[in-house]
């Protein structure tokens, strides 16, 4: 214990004696030299004893940089010429050519048309669709879902608040392995095609996924899709106009409301002028399974509905904290102004509260998307799976992880990327 | 809100108009009561300090009149309007009743001339012009017009108060009320704020303030209540007040404060 002890305190006092030497000698140094200027001649400007460059801050800061630049160099060198000896040994050539090889599998679904005799670089690039397919819808549904239960675990009412408290402590601590399992689970429970359940009419839910209706192609949804994109660029514009009429004339206009109004009419106005072309994709059963509509399948389901469910309670967390994280007397001061409720959370909560929830909502997005590969634990085509299966038989490990990799990064990196920007945007400057 | 007082104010300052009125007003924090039959009624113009030991119930009186509070029993009648869970009938109030805090309160994420034109916008309906003019104008009426583009982060104490006290003049309300405006501040910064309520009361503002600063209370009060307990236990004329009080707990309060 004492023998122990003893150098322990030595070292910790050499450190702390080290920090402090530079601290005087930095004082020291600074010190000097105004009384350099004040007192003497200008010629004598180099005091004594510390004049080193190994003192000088610049110097240090550089000389740190440098030497870990050649650390991960020396390191990196090291494990490619490990790695190389290695494959080297096992006869194994390294190289991407395995890229346009044959890939002779097939891939469960996928957005694009696939099939066995298509590359290995094809199918990976089906698995990168598979899972941005799975990252996006679940961002999206984690975030709403997420936003809800932590508004809610901020209301008064005492059984919704109840309701997102226990969501969330369940969700959240019941690791993301288990609730894609558990939904995969939940969907191979549910009934076969012949007794599906129809939760409304055209649409199925059943042991082979989820089907439902989709309208049928025609040329006049294009300019439908015109008059939307239209649609939301006006409300931009109406949104700008609106807020300098009310900072000219003081007036009101609601622009929520008419920015609806603009959003939806406007296609629809397209679509009616065009005489309202309508038929509809209805799935219907044919012999073992549903033909026509969208269908999902039901791994798919179960993948998007566990990371979404474990991610949105995390994001409850994070809206939660944010909106107690502003004062109460910020709320009392707007309400004694007379402010509307409506007024106070857009003008005073909200721009406060996002400063603390958007960066770790950003996070959050990204671990959902990292998530998104236990999809190779219920048979989800996504990148992992893929990459798994194209490793398995072309015996490039280091390709294919290092594909998996940069894939991953470069998502990541997406996101951080935009996430940043509307941090940026929404950011607030205080002091 | 505007005109001034006559010159001879001092001798008869108030109207007979009452602009505050509380009732047998009852207050309950679950169990706990915090207001007990409280009866007051201010009129217009008329100053009126509150003080009393922590916890008597002071914030929770005034935070009732313009319903930060709701009370549970009795009425409160506000320039003529009686408070009651009519959400109309509050914003109306809250936008003639201006308040400031002990601790600012100032929206931290907007620069001093936002904060001040933030609520003249969107609840008087004013355009950005006019309502700039109007906080440049109060600004300078607290002496720093000159910090109008910075955020309440780079300010003192005392010019965040000031800056409260503006933001609150800025809806032109017609009654003033302070909870403890200076309690929070360093001794070097109370003078200011007080200096510019001081300028209020002499301009004819209806005021209620709580405060222990007993010299303000001497200068401008017309009225003084004090607290103890959940309950008014006294309402004299400061004179009476600081000399002759009639009740024991208010000269026994009085000598704490006084010889401190
Ligand atoms: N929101 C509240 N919930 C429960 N008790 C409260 C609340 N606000 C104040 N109280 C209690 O009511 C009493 C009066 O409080 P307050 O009006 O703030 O006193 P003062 O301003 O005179 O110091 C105190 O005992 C306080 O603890
Ligand atoms: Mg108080």
């Amino acid at each position: 214990m004492i023998s122990a002890a003893v150098p322990l305190s030595c070292a910790g006092g050499g450190d702390f004696s080290l920090i402090h030497f530079f601290l005087l000698s930095d004082n020291m140094a600074s010190s000097e030299d105004s009384a350099t200027e004040k007192l003497t001649a200008p010629d004598r400007v180099t005091p004594k004893g510390d004049t080193s460059i190994f003192n000088s801050m610049a110097f240090r800061g550089i000389a740190y940089q440098v030497l870990l630049a050649a650390f991960v160099i020396l390191g990196g060198l090291y494990l490619y010429i490990n790695v190389n000896a290695n494959l080297e040994r096992q006869g194994i050539a390294t190289g991407w050519s395995f890229f346009n090889e044959n890939a002779g599998f097939d891939i469960g679904e996928s957005p694009i048309e696939y099939d066995s005799e298509d590359s290995y670089g094809f199918a990976l690039w089906v698995g990168v669709l598979n899972t941005l397919r799975v990252a996006f819808v679940g961002i999206i549904l984690a975030t709403i879902l997420g936003v809800f239960m932590g508004i809610a675990r901020t209301s008064r009412n005492w059984l919704l608040s109840k309701v997102a408290n226990v969501y969330v402590e369940i969700c959240r601590n019941v690791p993301v392995v288990l609730h894609v399992l558990f939904w995969a689970t939940v969907v191979r429970f549910l009934p076969h095609p012949k007794q599906a359940i129809t939760p409304f009419d055209g649409a199925f839910l059943m042991n082979r996924g989820i089907v439902f209706p989709i309208p049928n192609e025609h040329p006049a949804y294009i300019w439908v899709g015109v008059a939307f994109v239209l649609g939301v660029i006006g409300a931009i514009f109406l949104g700008r106009w609106a807020q300098r009429w009310r900072e000219m004339t003081g007036q009101y206009i609601p622009t929520f409301l008419w920015g609806c109004v603009i959003v939806i009419g406007l296609p629809l106005a397209a679509w009616l002028v065009q005489g309202a072309p309508l038929t509809w994709n209805v799935p219907a059963l044919r012999g073992f399974n549903f033909q026509g509509g969208m269908a999902l399948s039901p791994e798919y389901a179960a993948l998007v509905v566990g990371v979404t469910v474990y991610t949105a309670a995390f994001i409850a967390e994070i809206v939660r904290a944010g909106i107690q994280s502003v004062p109460h007397g910020q709320i009392e001061a707007a309400r004694a102004l007379g402010l509307r409720p409506r007024f106070i959370m857009h003008y005073v909560t909200m721009p406060q509260a996002l400063r603390v929830i958007v960066p770790p909502t950003a996070s959050q997005y990204l671990s959902l998307t990292k998530n998104s590969s236990l999809g190779v634990l219920i048979g989800y085509p996504d990148l992992v799976n893929i990459g798994n299966t194209t490793l398995n038989q072309t015996g490039q490990a280091v390709e294919a992880i290092a594909i998996m990799m940069i894939v991953y990064l470069s998502i990541s990196l997406a996101i951080s990327t935009f996430m940043n920007l509307y941090n940026r945007l929404v950011a607030i400057k205080e002091r | 809100m505007n005109e001034q007082q006559p010159a001879d104010a001092a001798a008869d300052p108030l109207g007979d108009e009452t602009v505050i009125q509380l009732i047998d007003v009852n207050k309950w924090y679950g169990n706990f009561q915090a207001l007990r039959d409280v009866n007051v009624s201010v009129k217009r113009g008329e100053r009126v300090v509150v003080c009393g030991p922590s916890g008597s119930g002071k914030s929770t009186m005034i935070r009732c009149i313009n319903r930060l509070e709701a009370h549970q029993k009795g009425q409160i009648i506000v320039d003529g309007i009686e408070l009651t869970d009519n959400l109309k009938n509050i914003e109306a109030i809250r936008s003639e009743v201006g308040m400031v805090f002990q601790s600012f309160n100032l929206f931290p994420h907007m620069q001093v001339i936002d904060n001040l034109t933030l609520a003249p916008m969107l609840v008087r309906k004013m355009p950005k012009a006019d309502a700039e003019a109007i906080a440049m104008k109060y600004l300078e009426r607290v002496q720093i017009p000159e910090q109008a583009y910075k955020y309440p982060g780079q300010l003192s104490g005392g010019q965040q108060q000031r800056v409260a006290i503006a933001r609150s003049l800025c809806m032109q309300p017609r009654i003033m009320l302070f909870d403890e405006p200076t309690s929070a501040l360093d001794p070097e910064m109370i003078k200011e704020v007080l200096d510019v309520m001081v300028e209020l009361a002499d301009e004819g503002m209806t005021m209620m303030v709580v405060t222990h600063e007993m010299g303000f209370a001497k200068t401008v009060a017309d009225t003084m209540i004090f607290m103890d307990d959940a309950e008014i236990v006294e309402i004299a004329k400061p004179d009476v007040f600081f000399t002759n009080p009639e009740s024991e707990r208010t000269q026994l309060f009085l000598n704490q404060i006084l010889t401190h």
